[in-house]
Order: structure tokens, then sequence, then C-alpha cells
């Protein structure tokens, strides 16, 4: 049996209460106990950044993190985004420039990409390139990803 | 593997001492270097997880007298957007903007860096070079004690420090560089992003009209520990940095490393590394 704990933190702006296996990772948590299965796992390694979501308004790899340690934090994931009208212009340009192809890192790399967007409102491509850096990408090439960005940065100038 | 008999979360320092002194305990900061090496099984978590990212005075970056103070909790997007670090360590934000990826920066702390002990760990060689100590705090009869040791001194093998069990790493200090003081960090890796180094190097020392003294040098994936070289360091003091001066550098620091091949890159690779960007780098603070 594995020790567990009750920890209780914010979800897309719900407060959540959930007991977890305490070596269990914030991504298992997210998608086998609260059930939101949006984030994605590539790796489970820190290197593909399918898995990103906001902690206390930062990025971060859920993968990576200890389901114990989001007590009492405010957790963003793709489903907070989805319900958020600042992340409109984001979604919009993604699929405006055909920056989606099979899916999989969308989520993650439109976390990351809101991320980038609050913390450097105006990014340039350079910016964006080394923003998403911790984001891959087996179908796109990057190109259609880094341009939706950009136009979601500057308003769609 | 002996399952995780009991998870623990102080608010004080006192209290995260407290726990460390009943022994056997596994201490969690940002958990991206504990995370991946615990579900891989190459390190086993201990009785009691203790996470301490709740304690305020392992937080902050702040002058202390001649020295800059740095909490073991500061992430390493901390350091990158510091001012004080900015302005008076820009070797260690270059560092830290080299470092994994933002996702990680945003999680990773410099006390998880030091306290993971990869020969490859970033910060380590830019803090060696730049006469960083480390604080350690325990509480063995009581009350809390704190001592202090040279960065340079304080690993003794890939994963393991001189921190006994019952310390806790505090904070690193870092005394104020002098007037006219330079460093340069220079990391290798085999892609521009997310790339764990095939080698780093460090370099360091006060420039007066023309002539270095106080040289320090540092590299880091060559050895078993980031490793501070003193050869290399003896061919840089008290010189000026013409071209024969460069080229001696440039040699000790070939044959002052050891390196392995392994994934990364071969031995053989790794000292031409050395030679080549110890070069380059001094090259670039002689034209400066
Ligand atoms: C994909 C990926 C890429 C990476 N890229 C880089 C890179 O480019 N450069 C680099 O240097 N590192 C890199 N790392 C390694 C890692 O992110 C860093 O070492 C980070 O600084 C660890 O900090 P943390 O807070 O997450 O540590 P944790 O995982 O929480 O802890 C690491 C170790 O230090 C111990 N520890 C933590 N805090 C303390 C303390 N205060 N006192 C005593 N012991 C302590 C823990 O017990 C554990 O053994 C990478 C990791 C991944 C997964
Ligand atoms: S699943 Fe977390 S980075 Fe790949
Ligand atoms: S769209 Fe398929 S991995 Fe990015």
């Amino acid at each position: 049996m594995s020790l567990k704990h009750d920890i209780g933190f914010t979800l897309n702006g719900v407060k959540k209460r959930v007991t977890v296996d305490v070596g269990m990772t914030a991504l298992d948590m997210l998608r086998d106990v609260v059930g939101l299965t949006g984030t994605k796992y590539g790796c489970g390694e820190g290197e593909c950044g399918a898995c990103t979501i906001q902690v206390d308004g930062l990025s971060m790899n859920s993968c990576l993190m200890f389901a114990v340690d989001c007590d009492g934090r405010d957790l963003v994931t793709i489903e907070g985004l989805a319900a958020d009208p600042r992340a409109d212009a984001l979604r919009e340009a993604f699929v405006e420039h055909g920056a989606v192809q099979c899916g999989f890192c969308t989520p993650g790399m439109v976390v990351q990409a809101a991320h980038l967007l609050a913390t450097h409102p105006d990014a340039d491509a350079e910016t964006i390139k080394r923003g998403i850096e911790g984001n891959l990408c087996r179908c796109t090439g990057y190109k259609k990803i880094v341009d939706a960005i950009e136009s979601a940065c500057c308003g769609g100038k | 593997m002996t399952p995780i008999e009991q998870y623990l979360a102080p608010a004080t320092l006192d209290e995260a001492v407290g726990i460390l002194q009943q022994g056997e305990v596994t201490i969690l900061a940002g958990g991206t270097d504990l995370m991946p090496q615990s579900k891989a099984g190459r390190l086993a978590i201990k009785r009691t997880l203790m996470n301490i990212r709740r304690i305020p005075e392992l937080k902050g970056i702040a002058l202390d007298n001649d020295a800059i103070r740095i909490g073991a909790l500061t992430t390493i997007t901390e350091i990158l957007n510091d001012p004080l670090v900015k302005e008076y360590l820009p070797v260690l934000a270059d560092a830290c903007d080299h470092f994994a990826s933002d996702q990680i920066r945003n999680a990773g702390t410099l006390g998880g860096n030091i306290g993971n002990a990869s020969p490859a760990g970033d910060t380590l060689v830019p803090l060696i070079v730049l006469d960083a100590e480390v604080e350690l705090a325990s509480k063995p009869n009581g009350s809390v004690t704190t001592r202090r040791l040279p960065l340079a001194e304080f690993f003794t093998g890939p994963g393991r420090t001189k921190r006994a069990a019952n310390e806790l790493l505090t904070a690193v200090r870092i005394p104020l560089p002098k007037a006219g003081h330079v460093a340069r960090f220079f990391k290798f890796g085999t892609r521009p992003a997310l790339d764990i180094s095939a080698i780093s190097i460090g370099i360091a020392g006060v420039i007066d009209n023309g002539v270095i003294s106080n040289a320090r040098v540092a590299f880091g994936a060559v050895a078993p520990t980031p490793i501070r070289a003193a050869r290399t360091e003896e061919a840089l003091e008290g010189r000026r940095l013409d071209e024969a001066t460069i080229e001696a550098v440039a040699s000790a620091a070939r044959d002052e490393v050891n390196p392995i091949d392994d994934v990364r890159a071969t031995a053989w690779y790794r000292k031409e590394l050395i030679h080549n960007m110890t070069k380059r780098i001094l090259d670039h603070v002689a034209q400066a």
C-alpha cells in the first residue's frame, strides 16, 4: 500500500479536495484522480511539454511535480484556458494558422503560450521560439505555431 | 525500495531541521530531479518525504554585508530575473538562461541543483568561479546551528556531497565581485535547448591594467563532480591576455581534465572542446 495524503487546491478557479498517493505526479492526479484528460502524457521526463500546466501563474511540467505539492496552490489547465476569454485570441490564432495537426502537443503548447504572453506581452518571434523550447511538436515544424503565437501576441496586428 | 511512510511539509526552518534530525528523510524542493529519478528507480525515497517549499526562510535574494545571499528555494527563473544578480553576477544569470526550459526553470531551485550534485549541474561551475559558499543548517542538540563550506569543496561524487544527513542546505553566499571582475560561462550541449551539458567552462578573474589576478577556472561534466582547475588557474594568474598566455591556458585546461566517453560525447571530443572553448572565451575577454 502506498501512502495517501489529502490535499486542497484551486483548479481552473474552482476549489478541489482530493486524496492522492504521495509518490504520484500532478499529471497522474489531474488525469486519473480528477478526470481532466486535456493535459497530456508525452514523455514523463520533462522533455516534451505536453503536460504543461500553470501553477500560481507559472508554467510547469506536471509530470515532474509531486501531486502533494499542489496543496494550497492555484492550478490552471487547458480546460481552464478553454473557458477563459483572455485565451480566445490564442485559440483562434492556432486554428487560423493551422498550428494544429495531430493535436497532441497542442494543450501544452497553448498553456505555455498563454504563460509566455502573460510574461512577455510584446514577444517577438525569437522570444517565442525560446519560450516554447520545452515543448516538442512532431507534426507542424513549429513555424505555424510561432506565427500563431506571434499574431495572438500583438492582438492579431 | 522501501515505501514512503510519512509526508511532511514543514512551515519553518526550525521544524524542517528538527525533522531531519530524526533521520531517514528525503528532501523535496521543485521535484524536477527527484520525480524522474525516483520513477526510474535511480533514487529511492527514504521513509519520510519532506517538502521544503513552504519554508519562507529559504526564499529570496538579498545583499548581506559584502555578499549576495541566494536562498536555497530560489528558482532558476527568479535568479534569471533578479536585479541584484543582473548587476553583480551576470555570469550566473547567463548560466540560468541556458538552463533546461521555461517550465523547468519555473519549478527547479538552486538548492535542488546543488543537492542533486550532478557533474553537469549548470549553476555549479559559475558559482564555483564566483567563490560561492553553501550554508547548511542543522539542529543537533535542540537549537539550530549553521556552518559554511566553499562550494568548490562541497561535492564528493555524482549525487554525493559533504552535506550531513541532518543538514539542510539553506542558502548560497557569493562575495560581491571587486572592481574589474570579469566572469564568463560557456555550456556546450548537442542541441540548443533542454540539453544536459557535454562540457561547461567557467572562468573568472580581476583585470587590472591588462593583468589578471584572482584567476578562477572550473569545469563541468569532465569529472565525477564539477571541478576547480588549479593548474589552469596557475597558467592564467598574473598574466596578460596575449596570444601566448591564451594558448598556454587552453593547453593547460586540456591536460588538466580527464573526462569519460558517454552518450553525450567521447573523452577526446570533450578535451578538444575544453581547449578550443577556453581559448575562445579568453579571446573574447581579451578583445572586450
Ligand atoms: C528535462 C530536464 C532538463 C534539465 N536540464 C537541466 C539543465 O539544463 N541544467 C541543469 O543544471 N539541470 C537540468 N535539469 C536538472 C534539474 O532541473 C535541476 O537540477 C534543478 O535545479 C533541480 O531543482 P529542484 O528544486 O527541482 O530539485 P529536486 O528534484 O526537488 O531535488 C534535487 C535533489 O536535491 C536535494 N535537495 C533539494 N533541495 C535541497 C536542500 N535545500 N537541501 C538539501 N538537499 C536538497 C533533493 O533531496 C534531491 O536529491 C534538468 C532536468 C530535466 C528533467
Ligand atoms: S510528459 Fe511532461 S514533459 Fe513530457
Ligand atoms: S500537432 Fe502533432 S505533435 Fe504538434
